[in-house]
């Protein structure tokens, strides 16, 4: 069975430990309505995960994304105040196109230069959060202020469980949304050339030019997609909180790359799975949050994340081990 | 691919002419002209206030930490690395003194707290550095982590500990010794600038004139050829990554010095900055190259500029925006250069 | 009807800044035949083999395919044409399988945006049925030896329906048996009609394989003709451009005196078993074997760079045992590797830099760098080497092979070596700086009363140069010429039959 020792069963194993775990530590953990807020949490990190598993898959890094999440959910919520429009389709595929566009700057920059991943986008981070922020505008846009179409679309439950005192929850249908993205990137990377020139360029980028891959097209295919699904997903956070923050997601970068390593892609490139990832996100999300189930405090959290990064980087880098020299 | 012989022909005589060849030398007279054209600009546009010396003084105070952030992240950069630690180490650094002051000083306040108790606070705000910088050397040499990964996460580490330290809200109520640091003068010159410029000093003489810094350098070019010619690669970028946290945890001092406070996310977005002056003062971030002149005059030309729209009222999030928009500029020259030269 | 050639170059010339790589150059390359292009590092070669292959434009000439001109060509039109390089790296993904290493290519070329996985696999089967080889289809290339990657990348240039394969320097990471059964692919692959070109620089090879050889130097054309003309003195001529060396390395009396380098039943991983090794004062030691013999672990074990040596190992008499290489180089020892690029040199650091690392300690025992005592002595070494520099800031990125590998010798009169190991110390040199080095090596070792283990492909540099050469086959020291015995045809014969040599 090469499935039992790939990566990705290890990584299911860690997580069926870590979930019994906290279940014996307090049995909460497996009510419904835990799990059912735990699978919501997983929807926009997710989806950003899946951007960054892209870029890392690609041997890059992306450290930009959550600052093209903010325009993409900040400048599609205040021109639908502004004008009044109170739709689904138009404002979705505007936060896609802001992010595929912002995208294809980091992919030019970093194909056209040859530069660094990291460097450029902790530049384009800065450049678009401070055009957001400075000339769009600081303040949130509440929930009265909301347009009613994506509350409610933010809103939508698959199905709904009444709890022994009446009131209700419900599993968030955006979840499937998730999921079919996930879905549709696995098949994309393990079914298209497009998907395959991502690992071959993060393989062996010069090897990749040889065989005569446009590198320059992977390139645009990684970053723009990446961009894409931030847009999408800065959107989707906003009409599932109610509120459009332009401050919104400052230090989510780590949590989300954190997520990836964890699900076991490599920095390095070639590597990586959309099922990891997905399980990556689980359970980052699942510690985070279960961390108060656990009787600990929550000033604890980055401090878990963080040990939780190095944890995983320090395992991939023993597997990934080179030469001695 | 080696170049002939007949490619050699350049002389490079030593003096200020064989200087000036220097990739180095470049960079910097191109830096000190672009300050001084800054200067200019900014005079011209806000003559009375940009000239102030209120203004320079604020300058003087406000720059260094941010300047010993950036010769940190050289340094981490001199080897092929990267620290994004350093704003975690330099916070971590101030709440713990700020915390050991608070224990000191019991229910009686700070203001108490003299010499003895500050020196104590400054000793202990640099061994944090010390041991945060020992272990992402030993994350990078010891475990062979990426360094982008492994300051990444130790970062959140260090961000988190602070949480911890402080429960959220910022520290307050340093002794007057520790705000000395932060605000005092020395023979009318602002304490933070003498700190910087004896710290500027002490590196460029320990990049330019010792083993270890040609060591690093060497690292950065070539790290397999280093280990071939007997360099201790794993014990030198080790050093170099707790030389950084030090560095770090004293830009954390001169930083809750200043603000006579100190919290967890304090100068966030000096990262971003302390990577862009690395780079724009000459550092190449794949190793190798780096010095301290280039940093400084790096960050002596971002600053003015930066003081300057701030002066023109032009929001901080705007020039977030310009910080990063030199930095992409900065990044697209250098590698127009690079093939030019080639 | 004569037939067109497959590809012929008319008079091809290529320029990078002031160096002529190729200089009027032309070549006729014919279908399905087995050719060898011959050349020490630094000839051309590899200039030729990205002209074809449409890395790079040619400054003047002309490129005919099938006979017709096809004006500018790049990869792709190459390509088109059937020309398939297979690089000494071989250019594989290692992270993917062998399907997919196999099958994008096919689909890439076939502009498919799907992947046809039944398709994929079926076409990976019958590739490798086709070669006689079998290989685990999902296993991932990374996980693969040397010869099977290389297995996979022919098999891969099979499936782009490959008129010419080059192959550049195939046989470097084989053993003797996986040459043979290379040798019965490109046969095979003959008998398919598909032409080699086989870009080598060993002498057994080509004599074995081809059928018609070209010899470059200097970026020009030396000679050409059907294999049979040549035997191994006259491409070894027209490779280097001079005579063979007459007379052998006079090594001094040193009968009563401690052995300088001493091996007792080493073992180096599974890479080199029983070695035993005696290096005397003013001694060059040969070392000649197949790439993959062992050669280089030892070599590599004695510097302190590998972990899993066992046996004993003494310097002057003193057993010593480094574990890395700040120890091995505390101990006496030097080593000068085969990658000068990449192992050896820091290019874009001055002349001084490169020579001084290994002695630092010497020139700062406190941190501070002694930077006068530095300059002197480097300039020292500098005459002593006779480097031909503007000065010793120059970066060394800048210097010629020659040049450079005197650096890398150099840095090492600065330590106190007493035992230097070379690992084809003349690689990638030009022809006239390769004397000058040998010269150079030869009167240190008399004068600096050193001990020389000299590692090397070439077998004249190996005759003329050391008093004596030791045979490695397959991990193990299976001969010793010395003596009258030493000569380049006994060398040869101890590497093509691998059979043992009686020791002088």
């Amino acid at each position: 069975m090469r499935f039992l020792r790939s990566s990705d069963a290890i990584i299911l194993a860690i997580l069926a430990v870590a979930m019994i775990f906290i279940g014996l530590v307090n049995p909460a953990f497996w009510q419904m309505s835990n799990l059912f807020s735990l699978l919501k949490e997983n929807v926009v990190i997710g989806i950003m995960a899946l951007g960054v598993l892209l870029v890392m898959i690609s041997g890059g890094i992306d450290v930009s994304f959550t600052a093209f999440a903010v325009a993409g959910m900040y400048l599609v919520v205040r021109s639908m105040v502004a004008l009044d429009y109170n739709g689904l389709v138009l404002p979705f595929a505007s936060a896609i196109i802001i992010g595929g566009l912002l995208g294809l700057m980091n992919a030019g920059i970093i194909h056209k230069f040859k530069m660094i991943p990291l460097i450029v986008t902790l530049g384009t981070a800065s450049v678009v959060r401070g055009l957001v922020l400075g000339l769009v505008g600081t303040s949130n846009v509440n929930i009265n202020k909301m347009p009613e179409a994506l509350v409610n679309f933010g809103k939508t439950d698959l199905f709904v469980l009444e709890r022994a005192n009446g009131s209700t929850y419900g599993l968030t249908a955006m979840i499937v949304i998730y999921l079919g993205l996930a879905v549709a990137l696995h098949l994309v990377l393990k079914h298209t050339m497009i998907g395959r020139s991502v690992y071959a360029y993060g393989a062996d980028p010069e090897a990749a030019k040889r065989v005569g891959f446009s590198t320059g097209k992977t390139m645009i295919f990684v970053y723009v997609t990446a961009g894409a699904l931030a847009g999408f997903a800065g959107l989707l956070h906003s009409s599932m909180i109610w509120l459009a923050n332009p401050r919104d997601f400052v230090g989510l970068e780590l949590d989300v790359i954190a997520a990836v390593v964890l699900g076991g892609a490599s920095i390095f490139g070639g590597r990586g799975t959309v099922l990891g990832t997905v399980l990556g996100v689980f359970i980052l999300v699942m510690i985070q949050n279960s961390l108060i189930l656990m009787g600990i405090d929550t000033t604890w959290q980055r401090v878990v994340v963080g040990a939780m990064l190095v944890a995983a980087v320090t395992v991939t880098a023993l597997r990934d081990r080179r030469a001695l020299v | 691919m080696m170049m002939s012989e007949t490619k050699t022909n350049a002389t490079s005589r030593p003096g200020l002419r064989g200087w000036l060849k220097g990739e180095a030398a470049q960079t910097n007279v191109m830096l000190a002209v672009s300050c001084v054209l800054v200067l200019i600009a900014m005079t011209a546009l806000r003559p009375s206030m940009f000239l102030s010396s209120y203004n320079f003084e604020s300058m003087a105070f406000f720059m260094p930490e941010l300047g010993i952030l950036s010769i940190a992240m050289m340094i981490a950069m001199l080897t092929g690395g990267i620290d994004l630690s350093i704003v975690g180490v330099a916070n971590l650094a101030g709440i713990t003194a700020g915390t050991l002051f608070g224990a000191m000083a019991g229910d009686g306040g700070s203001g108490a707290l003299g010499l003895g108790p500050v020196t104590l606070g400054v000793s202990a705000a640099l061994i944090v550095g010390l041991l945060a910088g020992l272990l992402n050397g030993f994350l990078i040499s010891v475990l062979k982590i990426t360094p982008i990964l492994a300051t990444l996460g130790t970062g959140q580490v260090f961000i988190g500990m602070c949480l911890v330290l402080t429960g959220g809200p910022a520290i307050v109520g340093f002794p007057p010794g520790w705000n000395a640091i932060g605000n005092g003068k020395l023979v009318g010159i602002p304490v933070p600038l003498v700190i910087f410029v004896l710290v500027c000093i002490a590196l460029s003489l320990l990049l330019a004139r010792t083993s270890f810094g040609l060591r690093l350098k060497l690292i950065g070019t070539n790290p397999k050829a280093a280990v071939y010619a007997g360099v201790k690669r794993g014990q030198m970028i080790l050093y170099s990554y707790m030389l950084t946290g030090m560095l770090a945890a004293m830009a954390g001092i001169l930083l809750s010095a200043r603000t006579n406070a100190a919290k967890s996310d304090y100068g966030a977005s000096y990262l971003l900055q302390a990577v862009l002056i690395a780079v724009l003062g000459g550092t190449n971030p794949a190793g190798g190259r780096g010095n301290v002149l280039g940093v400084a005059l790096a960050l002596i030309s971002l600053t003015l500029l930066s003081s300057g729209f701030q002066m023109m009222r032009v929001s901080n999030h705007l020039i977030d925006f310009v910080w990063g928009a030199f930095l992409i500029g900065v990044i697209a020259l250098n590698s127009w250069r690079r093939r030019k030269g080639a | 009807m004569a037939t067109a050639p497959l590809i012929e170059l008319r008079n091809i010339s290529k320029r990078f800044g002031g160096v002529r790589a190729l200089d009027d150059v032309s070549l006729t390359l014919d279908a399905a035949r087995i050719h060898c292009l011959a050349g020490e590092n630094g000839s051309g070669k590899s200039t030729l083999i990205k002209i074809v292959s449409g890395v790079y434009q040619p400054d003047e000439g002309e490129i005919l395919i099938d006979g017709k001109p096809v004006g500018k060509l790049d990869p792709a039109t190459s390509i088109a044409h059937g020309v398939q390089v297979i690089y000494q790296d071989f250019s594989l993904f290692p992270t993917l399988t062998v399907v997919e290493n196999l099958a994008l290519n096919t689909f890439l070329r076939e502009g498919k945006t799907r992947i046809d996985w039944t398709r994929a696999r079926k076409m990976a089967r019958d590739v490798l049925a086709r070669l006689d080889v079998t290989l685990d289809l999902d296993a991932t290339v990374e996980t693969l030896p040397a010869a099977g990657r290389q297995i996979v990348a022919i098999a891969r240039a099979m499936l782009a329906d490959a008129r010419l394969i080059i192959m550049d320097e195939p046989t470097t990471t084989l053993t003797g048996r996986e040459v043979e059964r290379l040798f019965r692919i490109v046969r095979d692959l003959q008998a398919d009609g598909i032409a080699t070109l086989f870009v080598s620089h060993k002498m057994r090879e080509m004599l074995e394989i081809s059928e018609r050889l070209t010899v470059f130097r200097n970026g020009k054309k030396v000679t050409e003709g059907p294999i049979s003309d040549y035997d191994e003195r006259s491409i070894t001529r027209a490779m280097t451009g001079r005579d063979l060396h007459q007379g052998h390395f006079q090594a001094p009396d040193v009968s009563g005196r401690e052995p300088r380098l001493e091996l007792r039943n080493v073992t180096v991983g599974d890479k080199a078993q029983d070695i035993n090794l005696t290096l005397m004062p003013g001694e060059i030691v040969g070392m000649s074997g197949l790439i993959g013999a062992g050669r280089k672990a030892i070599a590599q074990a004695i510097f302190g760079l590998r972990s899993d040596m066992s046996g004993e190992m003494l310097v002057d008499g003193k057993p010593v045992m480094p574990k890395n290489v700040p120890e091995a180089i505390a101990a006496g020892i030097a080593y000068v590797p085969e990658d000068r690029l990449s192992e050896g040199l820091f290019l874009t650091r001055s002349i001084r830099d490169n020579a001084i690392v290994s002695s630092l300690s010497r020139f700062a025992p406190h941190l501070w760098l002694d930077a006068e005592k530095a300059g002197e002595e480097t300039h020292k070494m500098f005459g002593e080497m006779a480097i031909s520099a503007p000065g010793i800031d120059v970066p060394v990125g800048t210097l010629s092979g020659g040049n450079a590998q005197r650096v890398m010798i150099g840095r090492w009169l600065m330590t106190d070596a007493r035992v230097l190991i070379l690992n084809g110390p003349t690689v990638g040199v030009d022809v006239g700086s390769k004397e000058q080095i040998h010269g150079i090596i030869q009167d240190l070792t008399r004068n600096n009363d050193l001990a020389v283990l000299m590692i090397s492909d070439d077998l004249p540099e190996l005759a003329a140069n050391c008093n004596r050469v030791l045979c490695m086959t397959e991990g193990r020291i299976t001969g010793e010429l010395a003596g009258d015995a030493l000569t380049e045809e006994a060398l040869d014969a101890a590497l093509s039959n691998e059979k043992q040599g009686e020791p002088a």
